[in-house]
């Protein structure tokens, strides 16, 4: 069977070196690293934000020849950045996310997402969350096959965090999956898969228990799992390791 | 429905245009018919079709400019594309003797692509508010001020006085051929705007949205500022530059398109149609013997509208 995500060589120059990726149907995937160590770019070159040499196919199809009709159906992106500029009612911000008009759908994410209070609301009067609730269900709106979410849990209330890795366990299925880019690596047990990224590369693929023990966790955090939690590195091993 | 009620209000206020004041066809139709006829057909026709259509490129343009700077203040005037074309068509008119109209409007469209690249160079695509709109003021001041120069050393001493009427903004006497010319390729432009609506809508979204649906934000902003150009250099040539239509009408559209500001393209047309037909009734209205050029009469009645863009504005920031 072939992946759903075959990414073959995809670079950014400078930030990205030379990437492949597979991910298969039904997978939730944390994408973890230190800040600056390359996980939106990767986001970013997969979602065809930034041209990049390499390919990226999805479903079989290549990505970046599919047009605006047919991409949301493939795949959509989520930027860290929660900005809309123009007043435009939540409700209709996520039918943005459609091609193709289709109210039931964007009824069925209100609900989802618990939106009903302010989904008539303009996104310029929604606090932070609210507003990355709305985002969210802009990208969820067309079912797309690969979900590439950055940071879709940073400053989110407990009973969001919890709730939205539960909406993501449902979405994704026997033909879709997410690759969800995450601060908190506490978070990543909810995860099928995990990739490390970190100096602009793919430094460990591993399943999430295994990444929490590994080495090359530490190495890039500079942290190391303790008693009950994450300590930092004693100083003398961190300069060992440089 | 707004949008058909629209279209039907900008049929009437150029029917009202053409018609007003109705006095004079009357009684020439009384003396000769074929007088009052050529009346109709030769001067207020063109007059009605170079108002109807500045203003529905205005619009679009406006429009378009804000949707692609991510911000609602930026529009043909402000950011000095207006200033940029009758630089361009004073420099083609004043300086190089031509008076083909179609090489005017060339020479129009060509400053105000100067005057956008320069403003997007200074300030980037989607800076904030205050930037643009200093990178805007700068280049209109600069284009004005080098406009007046070369009126000044024009080699004939009447440019001054003859470039007054033309400048400020006016519909008087021109003819069909010269309206055609320049409607012709606006409108083909602004429906080539229209057409990227969708993609203006997700803009609203960040560009990096916009891109991984297949939008490449940098041709897009390409397209928009060349398709803006044309019709803005195109208009300017014939009847002056004319401010604050494209400022106010995108602003009123917005409110028809719930925010979209790619969508809104089209009313800000119709809405740009009436405002600018509008204001030519009136200056036609003002005192006998004296001609208020239209481009004035829109500064006077904008400026204070505009301000109350800002001061509503000001307080969405802080609330």
């Amino acid at each position: 069977m072939t992946p759903l995500l075959e990414a073959r060589a995809v670079t950014l120059a400078g930030r990205l070196r030379p990437t492949d990726l597979d991910l298969g149907a039904g997978q939730l995937v944390a994408l973890i690293g230190p800040n600056g160590g390359g996980k939106t770019s990767l986001l970013r070159a997969l979602a065809d934000v930034e041209r990049t040499t390499g390919e990226v196919r999805i479903g079989g199809e290549l990505f970046g020849d599919a047009g605006p009709a047919r991409r949301p159906y493939l795949a959509t992106f989520l930027p860290a950045s929660r900005d809309v500029v123009w007043p435009i009612a939540a409700r209709d911000v996520i039918a943005l996310g459609l091609p193709k008009p289709n109210p039931g759908r964007v009824n069925e994410l209100i609900d989802l997402l618990e939106l009903e209070p302010f989904a008539g609301r303009t996104v310029d009067r929604l606090s932070t969350g609210e507003r990355a609730r709305v985002l969210l269900a802009r990208a969820l709106a067309p079912r797309p096959k690969l979900l590439l979410l950055d940071e879709p849990l940073s400053n989110l209330d407990p009973y969001w965090v919890l709730r939205l890795l539960e909406v993501f366990r449902d979405v994704v299925s026997t033909s879709s999956s997410a690759l969800v880019a995450l601060h908190d690596i506490d978070r990543v047990g909810a995860f099928d898969r995990s990739l490390l990224v970190a100096g602009g590369a793919i430094q460990a693929d591993l399943p999430p228990d295994d990444m929490l023990r590994s080495d090359a966790l530490a190495d890039a955090f500079g942290i190391v799992r303790s008693e009950g939690g994450w300590s930092l590195r004693p100083r003398a091993d961190l300069q060992s390791s440089q | 429905m707004t949008r058909w009620l629209l279209a039907a209000a900008v049929v009437i206020v150029a029917l009202a245009h053409l018609l007003i004041p109705w006095a004079p066809l009357v009684e020439l139709r009384r003396a000769s018919p074929d007088t009052a006829w050529l009346l109709l057909s030769q001067i207020r026709l063109p007059r009605t079709l170079l108002a109807l259509g500045y203003g529905a490129v205005l619009g679009t343009v406006g429009a378009a400019l804000q949707a692609l700077f991510a911000n609602p203040l930026a529009s043909p005037d402000i950011t000095g594309s207006s200033s940029g074309a009758a630089l361009g068509a004073v420099f083609a008119s004043y300086w190089l003797g031509l008076t083909g109209p179609l090489a005017l409007a060339a020479a129009g469209a060509t400053g105000a692509l100067l005057a956008l690249v320069v403003v997007v160079a200074l300030a980037g695509r989607r800076s904030d508010s205050n930037v643009l709109l200093l990178a805007g003021v700068a280049v209109a001041l600069a284009g004005g001020a080098a406009t007046s120069l070369l009126l000044a050393l024009a080699p004939s001493p009447f440019a001054f006085y003859d470039s007054f009427e033309w400048l400020m903004g006016s519909f008087i006497d021109r003819s069909l051929p010269q309206a055609a010319l320049a409607l012709i390729p606006a409108l083909v432009c602004c429906l080539l705007l229209m057409s990227r609506g969708r993609a203006l809508d997700l803009l609203a979204l960040g560009e990096d949205v916009a891109a991984s649906v297949g939008y490449r934000p940098q041709r897009l902003a390409l397209q928009v500022i060349i398709l803006s150009s044309i019709p803005v250099g195109a208009c300017v040539s014939v009847c002056g530059a004319i401010g604050f239509v494209g400022l106010l009408a995108p602003y009123a559209a917005r409110r028809m398109t719930r925010g979209h500001p790619g969508r809104a393209l089209l009313p800000a047309a119709l809405v740009g149609s009436i405002l600018l037909l509008l204001a030519d009734i009136a200056v036609r209205l003002g005192p006998p013997g004296r001609t208020i050029p239209v481009g004035v009469l829109t500064t006077v009645v904008g400026a204070p509208l505009f301000i109350w863009i800002v001061v509503t504005m000001r307080r969405r920031v802080t609330a």
